[in-house]
């Protein structure tokens, strides 16, 4: 897909070699690479003009031009300039001296408002707050009953009425969390486009109806250069204390969040990673910046492993490794865990310097991972504990039951055959004296 | 200083919104200036349209370069040819919706996450049984929660049957149901509502994928359509969503919903051209004749000709 903005500046600075001291001019040259790999990142094209016309200023300074290696000069005014905007420090939600505090998630349509309202709720359940949930999205068709079923999911009460008196709605919703004790209340709104007049000012009756500590914009991280007019619009109309950026599971580079930023001047407190009511994590503007320009981003994966897998599952593991004890079941655990920090192309991404690589590549392997998964699949509890019984007849049944060949089959099993003679050398090794790490 | 700059950033955004058009048009107007300023708006506008850096640049390039060789074109001529360029590119293939020469017509709405799927379902639906045929829905979404009571209740409000199993069942299963069903009760239409799924996970690519060959087994040539719903407001990652699309299921045409916004939609030139996939409906909101057959000289005017 794209390459890297670093190895496209490497190159553009590579042309300049012998050519003795840079030139205002050369710098352009490298400075329309920044201005492309930004746009290719959906960051609306104003936003890039004015980024741009800044990072030139500090680039034609002595510093840049005199130095000996002026590609990562620029990478670096850029990254740090880009994290500046980005809101440099993690901005998180501060709650109500006089509790409850309410929290209303607005965006367009098909942002994700609803599944970010019980993530977020999930997240502050597990910080000892005592949430509840209101459904006030009253026109999408079972958005209400949507919402239940995740509270329940989740273990957190969930405020709903019928009828489509939103604003009335979010009021008693309120006066039942004073009641009843809970601390925080979020409230997830009907999807509305910003040039909706009549839910717009839907929203604004919302908003007086409870005054809301924040009004937390939901985003959807594949957005486009729009970004910028339903932000500017909300923000003019409700007022926006921050912004939440969603699908950042796909591999979309996510400009939007700098557009919505630079507009709204409010911080972007937490991106959706997963389908799954554990997928938000607090946003980091170094992150998003390496992402922005495809740099990598270690730090994430790094948290990802330790967030997925639980202690106890990876001492469990230790010691059937310990004891070679590893069946096609822990085989298949273990792949899951890797897939579960997100897919393979998108982690692997996440490494600095694997565009290198190519995603071509990645694509085979990501592929080749789903086929060793419906392989196990198909095999019987039985097959799986203990392999040895597989024969041919057995082989044939799991090739057709996974879509995969025989060959495919055979190539599994045969690779899961050295993995424990390996274990068992190891498990011989680890018996004398130190143990060893799992794989991540 | 970085306030100052956001404070610059945003007159210059309130500006540029109320006065691209308008630039364009004064331009046009009388203006016989065809400088570097009318090109970079040009590329502006196409950019903001989400065409994507590559086609927009492609695009401006070749005007210049016409510009040159016609030293006496106007604005208006050169916006004309860009029309007649953008039109060209999305207009490779039919538009209209393939449907089976007799029996069962089936098609499948797929997409990421919120994108409108089961929304064009239902508004399809009603096209079809405003026009006296039977539909079948089917709720093959057992994934997001109330995603199939969603579909039952767009199934009542348009008359059409909806045949579903529980929340967390098998896709496929509900598939070949609604497959026999469709077939048993000799409906005109099936209308698939799969789950939003990111193109970046290959394991739901796979179930989707699946879904297709059910369909295909149960009707030979089925699905007549598939349907990739993209909305509007989609950026550049829209490209590699409908690569992966089409690879695991074959896309026959773009649904492109949410056009009632202020998003352009502009990815779909993107898509359409370099992936051969014409746009067939676009979605204007949540009623259920929010739908429309897509009509590219009117869709690109609206990109160029802003108001
Ligand atoms: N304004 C507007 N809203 C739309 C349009 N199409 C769909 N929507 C709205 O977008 C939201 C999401 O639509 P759905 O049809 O549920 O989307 P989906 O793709 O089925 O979503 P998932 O199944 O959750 O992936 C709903 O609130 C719809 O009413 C459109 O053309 N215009
Ligand atoms: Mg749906």
């Amino acid at each position: 897909m794209f390459e890297s903005l670093t190895e496209k500046l490497q190159q553009a600075f590579q042309k300049l070699r012998g050519k003795g001291k840079l030139t205002a001019a050369d710098v352009d040259v490298a400075l329309r690479e920044v201005r492309l790999a930004l746009l290719e990142a959906d960051v609306n094209y104003k936003v890039v003009r004015d980024f741009v016309a800044r990072i030139r200023e500090q680039a034609v300074g002595e510093e840049v031009m005199q130095s000996l290696t002026p590609a990562q000069q620029v990478i670096k005014i850029v990254h740090t300039e880009l994290i500046h905007l980005l809101g440099d420090r993690p901005v998180t939600l501060s709650f109500a001296p006089n509790p409850p505090t309410i929290i209303l998630l607005a965006g367009l349509q098909g942002s994700g408002k609803t599944t970010t309202a019980a993530k977020l709720a999930k997240l502050y359940k597990q910080r000892g707050h005592s949430p509840l949930l209101v459904a006030a999205d009253v026109y999408r068709p079972a958005a209400r009953k949507q919402l239940q079923i995740l509270g329940d999911q989740i273990g957190v009460a969930v405020y709903t009425e019928e009828g489509q008196d939103a604003p009335g709605i979010t009021a008693r919703a309120v006066g039942e969390a004073r009641r009843s004790g809970h601390d925080l209340v979020i409230v997830d709104t009907a999807g509305r486009l910003h040039v909706d007049e009549e839910l717009m000012a839907e929203l604004e009756r919302m908003k007086n109806a409870v005054h809301p500590h924040a009004i937390l914009l939901v985003v959807d991280a594949m957005t486009g250069q729009d970004a910028v007019n339903l932000a500017t619009a909300f923000h003019d109309r409700v007022g926006v204390a921050g912004i939440i950026l969603t699908k950042l599971d796909s591999d979309a580079r996510g400009g939007a969040a700098l557009s919505l930023r630079a507009v709204t001047g409010r911080p972007v407190m937490f991106v959706g990673t997963g389908e799954k009511l554990d997928g938000l994590e607090p946003f980091y503007p170094d992150r998003m910046a390496s992402r922005l320009l495809g740099m990598g981003d270690i730090l994430t994966l790094i948290d990802r492993a330790q967030a997925r897998v639980s202690a106890e599952k990876a001492a469990e593991m230790e010691r059937k490794l310990r004891q070679a004890q590893l069946t096609l079941d822990d085989f298949l655990d273990q792949l899951e865990q890797v897939r579960s920090m997100g897919p393979l192309g998108d982690i692997l991404s996440m490494l600095p310097g694997m565009n290198k690589l190519g995603l071509k590549n990645l694509e085979v392997d990501e592929r080749s991972l789903a086929h060793v998964e419906a392989i196990v699949r198909s095999m019987t509890r039985e097959e799986r504990q203990n392999p040895a019984i597989i024969d041919a007849s057995r082989r044939r049944r799991i090739a057709r039951g996974s879509g995969t060949s025989v060959q495919d089959v055979n190539r599994l099993l045969k690779q899961y055959e050295e993995t424990r003679k390996l274990l068992r050398q190891f498990a011989a090794k680890g018996a004398r004296g130190r143990g060893f790490k799992l794989p991540f | 200083m970085g306030e100052s700059f956001l404070a610059r950033l945003n007159r210059g955004l309130a500006r540029a919104r109320a006065g691209l058009g308008e630039r364009l048009a004064n331009l046009l107007q009388g203006h016989p200036a065809v400088d570097d300023e009318f090109f970079d708006d040009l590329e502006e506008l196409l950019i903001q349209s989400d065409l994507g850096m590559n086609l927009s640049a492609t695009l401006v390039d070749e005007l210049r370069a016409y510009a040159k060789k016609e030293r006496r074109a106007s604005g208006e001529e050169i916006t004309r040819r860009l029309e007649s360029r953008l039109t060209e590119l999305l207009d490779g293939q039919s538009h209209a919706l393939q449907l089976a020469p007799q029996g069962v017509s089936v098609i499948l709405l797929a997409g990421v996450n919120g994108s409108g799927k089961t929304t064009t379902a239902g508004k399809l639906a009603w096209r079809f049984t405003q026009a006296g045929r039977r539909v079948i829905m089917c709720a093959a979404d057992t994934f997001r929660a109330a995603a199939i009571d969603q579909l039952v209740i767009w199934g009542e409000r348009v008359g059409a049957q909806v045949v579903h199993h529980q929340e967390g069942a098998d896709p496929a299963a509900v598939v070949f149901d609604a497959v026999s069903a469709a077939l048993a009760r000799k409906a005109d239409v099936l209308i698939v509502d799969t789950a939003g799924r990111l193109h970046t996970k290959s394991n739901l690519m796979q179930e989707l994928a699946k879904v297709t060959r059910v369909i295909g087994k149960g009707i030979p040539g089925a699905p007549h359509e598939t349907l990739l719903v993209v909305d509007a407001t989609t950026g550049m990652n829209g490209l590699e969503q409908a690569r992966i699309f089409q690879e695991a299921t074959g896309v026959t045409g773009l649904v492109l919903t949410k056009l009632d916004g202020t998003a352009r939609g502009g990815i779909v030139v993107t898509i359409s051209h370099s992936l051969h996939i014409p746009v067939k409906l676009i979605g204007v909101g949540e009623q259920v004749d929010d739908l429309q057959d897509f009509d590219a000289g009117a869709f690109v005017s609206a990109i160029l000709r802003p108001h």
